[in-house]
């Protein structure tokens, strides 16, 4: 099985750079006639500035309203009608764009990209159009207690490195961000000396690169700004903090300071998560969207095989600098948060000084192995992590992780446990609902 | 700002590559098991789906989230194992299930390595046949789905689509009743009714296997058959559901939820079933009012134009029975009037004037076109074989499609919008931080 994910992970992939600096990464897969394009930035939350929080997605929703050549009113359809689907993310390391369509959509896909990194427009009208657009979406995650508590306990664990704030910026600057400050980034960021392309498919790599020149080897390459220099302290003392809204559900997270993807200490942390939560795989676009075998893991046998949860997840996400290994619980009806903190606690402090067992580590060997044969089903998913870890630094750690994954020793979990699961490094935070004063519905008949 | 590409023009569009004809092996099972099963090599993995047609239109009157519940505590034990062991036979294996229930089908899928087919198509078969139902597992799973309700209840997004249903259909209809069921139908759920509910529903002839990926089809069957071979249970009568009552007016719920930021609105219909003549022109319909890249004609309106919501579409569930079609968008408090405007005149303008030739093609385009694209993964595969396996499409339904869809005119599009979409009697439901200004 480690043959199977491994012999994937390391198909044929041809790296090139162009001369103005753009990094291309092109690997044929001809299971389909499709082909997926991805084109990645160094940039991301953490780039931002007090005051311009939110700009890099700002700045992502403004790279799909038209360029110089891609007038608005064509830009709808433009690869629905090869069949494909397009879409974009921002997040706290990088910023990407994708198609995934027919084959014969390579000039098109590639074409789109190559307006998006030099011509885009920013119209002004655009530009206050979609400032209603995101804080909508910012709106409709404060609708989501669990996903409200996420953001404060970041923002809680996080004193220095701008890992604090929330990808979708706080409203305030949201409010105030000026077309000039979206423009302005979108020109400091968008050059190709700052971006991975990724092209995967059903497509002859020669034949790629010849069509990758011809559409981006003009657009001149330009001083990129120096990313962030701040490290977060060391944390000395559990932090907390507590949401009290009206709701009807208790929520509860623990995060830990946790290892950056590149480290050695990140896959015995990802076993650890594992055997604690149940393997999700390194997968970022996929790893998530169907539920991970956790049935037998620590966590769920404590808090949901109890009854004191209806749910609890790990998240150990590969980033470019230290992030945070969050464990997140949602107390079922009647039970206090208190009870369900307690028994997470007294499970995370026998694993911290008792360790792990051989075989658990075995287990969540072949599950994390197994995730990466699932995750590597499809050509998008495939240029997902090419793109993903090239974009952070590591291509070696999606290439190699089934070994990287065999390569980890009980030895290395259990140390892992005991250094990031301490009292000190800990941020807990609570979702503590009030009573929901309920205003009655009405109908209207007309 | 000046071109740097080769032409700085759009490459031109071309005729996408049509997918490869899936040609699945359909066998019938002595027991009256459907195995439809489609070998692929694209990873060494298999997808299983299992689709039992026992879906919430099942469940009794007096017991609403039957099968929910059902569907819940399926893997937590069986008539020769434990939930313990059951869940080490696949989750040593790398191996979760997705377990779910619709109207009319309860689900269980899960993709394995090829080399564990055998043994996890065994397990998951002591699941379906014979589950066990321990108390104890039972009165958890009931915790997790009261605790899911609360949940529900505190999410626009989710009390929105739930209110309108029950108001298109009524709160007993098995289309409008809530699918999780209620605090007191979930509490005073037992063991027995289960039992009882999965006696009376799980059959042979109700189940629909498929099986794609790494694994030989022959092999596939043999091992299917080794597994339901031998099930033996009576085929229950089919459900029948109550045609849903005319509306002849417009209704607006509101449902003030002041703790939150943002409105949702769910604005729908009654439909049609998936088997009415027009069901392609009225699919086609739906994706250029809103779905065709970012939502369609609403996209445009609502998100693109007016900048007022993150989200907004249109989905049509045309089902056994008539299926509602529902129109979803998110916005500011401030806006919620505004962008309900907008939606009737799109569906004013979608009824007077139909569509353009334009979108019509480029419609149907993209959804011919992007076959390969759903059919690309063993599980997109799978689900596919498994919805043309329950509405009857025949195994050639990915090469049909392409004809169904072409045969579609502007007038039949129009005729479609004229049918389903009229604002005087749709159903409106709020949800969230929102005053009726009337």
């Amino acid at each position: 099985m480690a043959t199977s994910a491994e012999a994937r992970a390391h198909a044929p992939v041809r790296v090139a750079t162009l001369a103005n600096g753009l990094k291309v990464v092109v690997r044929e897969e001809h299971t389909a006639p499709l082909a997926s394009v991805w084109c990645w930035y160094k940039v991301g939350s953490k780039d931002e500035r007090p005051g311009l929080t939110g700009v890099s997605h700002w700045v992502e929703h403004m790279n799909f309203k038209g360029t110089t050549n891609i007038p608005r009113d064509q830009v709808k359809g433009i690869i629905e009608q090869f069949g494909g689907s397009w879409n974009g993310y921002t997040w706290i390391d990088q910023t990407t764009y994708l198609e995934t369509a027919s084959r014969e959509a390579l000039d098109r896909m590639l074409f789109i990209e190559s307006e998006r990194m030099a011509r885009c427009l920013y119209h002004p009208d655009d530009c206050d159009s979609e400032r209603t657009v995101i804080i909508s979406e910012l709106q409709g995650g404060e609708n989501d207690p669990d996903q409200l508590l996420d953001q404060e306990l970041v923002a809680t664990a996080f004193k220095a490195h701008p890992y604090r704030h929330p990808t979708i910026g706080w409203l305030s600057d949201l409010e105030a961000m000026t077309r000039d400050d979206l423009f302005g980034y979108y020109r400091r960021y968008y050059v190709p000396n700052n971006a991975v392309l990724v092209v995967v498919g059903d497509l002859d790599t020669e034949d790629v690169l010849r069509r990758v020149q011809q559409h981006f080897g003009s657009i001149p390459a330009a001083p990129v700004p120096d990313r962030n220099r701040t490290v977060e302290p060391e944390q000395n003392g559990e932090r907390r903090l507590t949401i009290r809204k009206e709701g009807t559900t208790a929520y509860l997270k623990a995060g830990f300071h946790a290892p950056a993807a590149g480290a050695p200490e990140f896959f015995p942390a990802l076993i650890l998560d594992a055997i604690l939560t149940g393997a999700k795989g390194i997968n970022l676009w996929s790893s998530f969207r169907v539920p991970p075998p956790q049935r037998r893991s620590r966590l769920y046998r404590a808090l949901v095989g109890s009854g004191l949860a209806s749910m609890v997840s790990g998240s150990m996400l590969p980033t470019e600098e230290p992030f945070l290994y969050v464990l997140s619980a949602t107390a079922t009806s009647g039970t206090s948060l208190s009870t369900v903190e307690a028994r997470l606690l007294q499970e995370l402090e026998l694993v911290r000084t008792a360790g792990v067992t051989p075989a658990e580590v075995e287990t969540a060997k072949t599950q994390l192995k197994a995730r990466l044969v699932f995750d590597a089903d499809s050509i998008t998913n495939i240029a997902h992590q090419l793109g993903y870890f090239e974009t952070i630094g590591c291509r070696d750690v999606y290439v190699d992780a089934a070994s990287k994954i065999d390569d980890v020793t009980v030895e290395q979990v259990n140390a892992q446990a005991a250094a990031m699961l301490t009292e000190a490094n800990r941020t807990v935070g609570c979702f503590d609902p009030l009573p929901v004063h309920e205003e009655p519905a009405h109908v209207s008949v007309e | 700002m000046s071109s740097n590409s080769s032409s700085g023009r759009l490459p031109a569009a071309a005729v996408s590559t049509p997918a490869a004809r899936l040609a699945p092996a359909r066998t019938l099972l002595a027991s009256g098991v459907v195995v439809t099963a489609k070998e692929t090599r694209k990873t060494p993995a298999v997808t299983i789906n299992l689709a039992v047609r026992a879906g919430t239109v099942c469940d009794p009157a007096d017991a609403v989230g039957a099968s929910f519940v059902l569907s819940r505590v399926i893997d937590r034990g069986s008539a020769h194992h434990t939930a313990d062991q059951l869940a080490e036979a696949l989750e040593n294996r790398g191996i979760s299930l997705s377990i779910g229930v619709n109207r009319h089908q309860l689900s269980i899928v899960c993709t394995c390595l090829s080399a564990d087919f055998d043994a996890v198509l065994g397990v998951l078969g002591e699941m379906l046949m014979e589950p066990a139902v321990p108390d104890t597992e039972l009165t958890l799973r009931k915790g997790e789905v009261l605790t899911a309700i609360a949940q529900d209840d505190d999410s626009p997004y989710i009390k929105a689509v739930q209110e309108l249903l029950a108001l298109l259909y009524g709160r007993t209809h098995p289309y409008g009743r809530p699918a999780k069921g209620t605090v007191e139908s979930v509490e005073t759920m037992t063991r027995a009714r289960l039992l009882a509910l999965h006696g009376e529903r799980f059959a042979p002839a109700e189940l629909s296997l498929v099986i794609v990926g790494d694994v030989d089809t022959g092999h596939a069957v043999d091992v299917a058959n080794r597994v339901f071979g031998a099930w033996s249970n009576p085929t229950p009568p089919a459900i029948a559901i109550p045609p849903p009552a005319a509306i002849t007016e417009r209704r607006t719920l509101v449902v003030p939820m002041m703790n939150k930021s943002q409105a949702d609105i769910a604005y729908g219909f009654v439909t049609i079933q998936r088997s009415d003549p027009t069901y392609y022109a009225c699919s086609l319909m739906n994706n250029i009012l809103g779905q065709y890249a970012m939502g369609g004609r609403l996209g445009d309106s609502i998100r693109e134009r007016q900048g007022m919501a993150y989200y907004v579409s249109s989905g049509l569930d045309a089902n056994l029975s008539e299926g509602p079609l529902v129109i979803r968008a998110g916005v500011s408090p401030a806006n919620v009037d505004r962008a309900i405007a907008s939606i009737d005149e799109e569906l004013d303008r979608i009824r007077a004037e139909g569509v353009t030739e334009r979108e019509l093609a480029e419609s149907r385009q993209y959804l011919i076109g992007s076959m390969p694209r759903a059919l690309e993964t063993n599980a997109g595969i799978a689900n596919f074989l498994q919805t043309a396996e329950f509405f009857g499409l025949g195994l050639d339904y990915d090469v049909r499609l392409r004809d169904y869809l072409s045969a579609v005119t502007l007038g039949d599009v129009q005729a479609a919008a004229h049918r389903l979409l009229d604002p005087a009697r749709a159903s409106v439901v709020i949800t969230g931080p929102y005053e009726a200004t009337s």
